[in-house]
């Protein structure tokens, strides 16, 4: 090109925004940082899924496939074989994985992101948190994608929702998205400097599973227990079990039904009013974003090292 | 002018561990053992780079060179200090770092103009140069992990330089790649150069220094030893080199050989095109020893118009002073000024034992008119 482009180029770098690259960015840089690569995210997820995909017929049916079979089995189980006596059990089930298998599957493909990734992450300047972001970002499309597939089962059973509640799912969803999001970011940092502790995620997440109540209900099956040994409150402190049992109570809708065996009154879910569902989800909401904050700064802190530890 | 980076101060340090507890269960196991040691990969290195300028970086390896360049592109944070930049950077550290090797070439297109931090928009509009300049039209829908190491390359470097970075920094890439492209990689620096943009350069190549550089700094144990005129830096970087470089084994000992003084019979070094050449080189060695010896002649641009055949030119030395002539017939130079380096290497291929850079300056001058730098008498017939 001629002279006069050469001109151009360097008066637009007389105005142009200085970049500034220091031993730590504090937290609005890096928050802003990861505004600005949103490309690069969507970019990520999208190819990820394209190629877990290519060359399959199926494709995207293969991600439903998993979620389709754990649900089948826990319907077995405990409404076939164990009898729990809960009535429409697999919608009860179906709105309590959607959440569960979003967090499980984000996490546990987020912890060692970084590991397995390392060969990009020491060689092209990104925001770190994009790789565990990407990851986050898939499972928010399968969830998305089961959310979807809930609704047409519901509207071909006839089970109609509580139609009142449904304002409260996004942020209960905004919640999910910043705890799955914040133990993602941070996992994929810790597994660079401890190797093991991805296996070590695979225990936790199992038995979170079991302290979550997905495959039972907390009202009708250990409520008493708790209360009798004053634990209540800790088992509330599990953020999951909030989303749970508000998607529940979204989707079942039912609190109190009729046991299918025995025909006694069985609790399901809390009796709250839908200003305690509101107010408890934003509160948690509120959490999160804090705890989203503290996982980016935790992550900043932890991405100095990574150099000589990859 | 402008300045594109300023790098303040910046100093970066590694850990490194000598008994490695990378996993939880070790870490509870031994909680006190595993020492580490700290590395200091720069120290308190300064320099700016001002638009339009293009600055390479030479070093021996482990000097520092690719974390500087890591730490300026931001792939590393420095332990303490600042750079600032200004404008958009393109980094080529490593070609192809960034491809996904199930995706096809187009998906990689923008999956790695994404990664350089170039919207989608941005991509669209100049995919299609990419891929002109790639060469890979009958292959940008093939997966990439089918592509040979030098499409790869191509492809990497198409995408890096398509996007029009007011910086491009580049390390040591330019190896890569056949003849043919590391021309056409070269002559789109040089575009990129009269567009006013800023490059930043890696290479072991001095010759690539001399021929594409307006500047170039030295890094030596993470220390910044140099920052000037190319000339200057490659003096200061052959003579570092030989400092401590370790001596070749098949001596035993290091030699201490000095090319001392040039000289010419007529006492000036103007000469005349076509006519016979003859310069004195007085060499003093501690101990007797042979080797090759070595003449570069390069234009003042930069350009190498000739290096001899080191082959063809053993010497032995002596204790002492050692004088070595050398005689060109008919020098066919044309008019410039044209610099001289010496060296000695102990055999073709091998360690340089001695070298001294600018060492003569000739003047040439020339009646006839003829252009360029030699004489080609091309006989013309009908």
């Amino acid at each position: 090109m001629s002279e006069p482009s050469a001109a151009v180029e360097r008066r637009h770098l007389d105005d142009a925004p200085v970049r500034v690259v220091s031993a730590r960015d504090p937290l609005r840089v890096r928050l802003s940082n990861l505004v600005a690569r949103r490309e690069l995210l969507t970019g990520l997820i999208f190819s990820d899924i394209r190629i877990k995909y290519k060359g399959s017929a199926l494709g995207l049916v293969w991600s439903m496939l998993s979620p389709a079979l754990t649900l089948a089995t826990y319907f077995l189980v405990f409404s076939v074989f164990l009898k729990n006596g809960i009535p429409n059990f697999v919608v009860y089930l179906f709105s309590g994985l959607i959440v569960w298998n979003m967090f499980q599957s984000a996490v546990s493909s987020s912890t060692g992101v970084i590991v397995d990734r390392a060969g990009l992450v020491k060689k092209v300047s990104f925001p770190r948190e994009i790789l565990a972001l990407s990851n986050v970002g898939a499972s928010v499309i399968y969830f998305g994608i089961q959310l979807g597939v809930l609704a047409v089962f519901l509207a071909v059973v006839g089970h109609a929702p509580a139609w009142g509640f449904l304002w409260i799912l996004p942020i209960s969803v905004l919640a999910l998205y910043l705890l799955t999001a914040s133990i993602s970011i941070v996992m994929s940092a810790v597994t660079v400097y401890l190797r093991d502790v991805r296996h070590l995620m695979e225990v936790v997440l199992q038995l979170w599973f079991w302290v979550s109540p997905v495959v039972y209900s907390y009202e009708n099956s250990i409520a008493a227990t708790l209360h009798s040994h004053g634990l209540a409150n800790f088992y509330f402190l599990n953020p999951v079990t909030l989303i749970i049992l508000t998607f529940q109570r979204i989707f079942y809708v039912a609190t109190t039904v009729k046991s299918t065996t025995t025909g006694a009154t069985l609790h399901i879910l809390p009796t709250w009013p839908m200003s305690t569902y509101f107010y408890l989800n934003l509160g948690l909401l509120a959490i999160m974003t804090l705890v989203f904050l503290v996982s980016v700064m935790i992550f900043g802190r932890l991405e100095g090292n990574f150099e000589s530890e990859l | 002018m402008v300045n594109v980076i300023e790098v303040e101060d910046v100093s970066k340090q590694f850990k490194i561990h000598h008994e490695r507890h990378q996993s939880l269960k070790e870490r509870i196991l031994h909680p006190r053992s595993g020492s580490t040691e700290v590395f200091r990969a720069l120290s308190h290195v300064n320099f700016t780079v001002s638009a339009g300028e293009t600055v390479g970086i030479l070093g021996r390896n482990g000097s520092g060179k690719s974390t500087l360049l890591k730490t300026i592109c931001g792939v590393l944070q420095p332990t303490s200090g600042e750079i600032r930049l200004r404008g958009s950077l393109a980094a080529l550290l490593e070609l192809g770092a960034g491809f996904q090797h199930e995706l096809s070439g187009r998906d990689n297109v923008y999956l790695y103009g994404s990664m350089l931090g170039f919207s989608r928009k941005m991509v669209d509009a100049i995919f299609d140069d990419v891929v002109a300049f790639s060469e890979l039209e009958q292959f940008i829908d093939t997966q990439v992990k089918f592509y040979s190491s030098g499409m790869y390359v191509r492809l990497a470097f198409a995408v890096a330089v398509n996007v029009n970075p007011d910086i491009l920094v580049v390390d040591e890439v330019l190896a890569v790649g056949d003849e043919r492209f590391q021309a056409k990689c070269i002559d789109r620096i040089r575009h990129f150069q009269h567009e006013g943009r800023s490059i930043l350069f890696v290479t072991h190549q001095a010759d690539q220094v001399r021929a594409i550089c307006d500047r170039a700094i030295v890094l030596d144990g993470g220390h910044l030893i140099a920052d000037g005129p190319v000339a200057d830096s490659l003096r200061v970087f052959r003579e570092h080199l030989l400092g401590d470089a370790p001596a070749p084994e098949a001596l035993g000992a290091p030699v201490d050989v000095h090319i001392d003084a040039v000289t010419s019979p007529t006492g000036s070094f103007l000469m005349r095109h076509g006519a016979p050449m003859h310069l004195d080189i007085d060499v003093t060695s501690e101990r007797a020893v042979s080797g090759f010896f070595l003449l570069e002649i390069f234009t003042r641009g930069g350009l190498l118009v000739s290096r001899s055949d080191v082959q063809a030119s053993p010497v032995s030395l002596v204790p002492g002073t050692n004088r070595i002539g050398v005689d060109v017939a008919e020098l066919p130079l044309l008019d410039g000024v044209y610099e001289v380096n010496l060296g000695l290497v102990d055999r073709p291929g091998g360690s340089v034992l001695a070298w001294r850079e600018q060492a003569a300056t000739l003047q040439v001058s020339y009646d006839g008119r003829a252009g360029g730098v030699i004489e080609l008498t091309p006989a013309i017939r009908q």
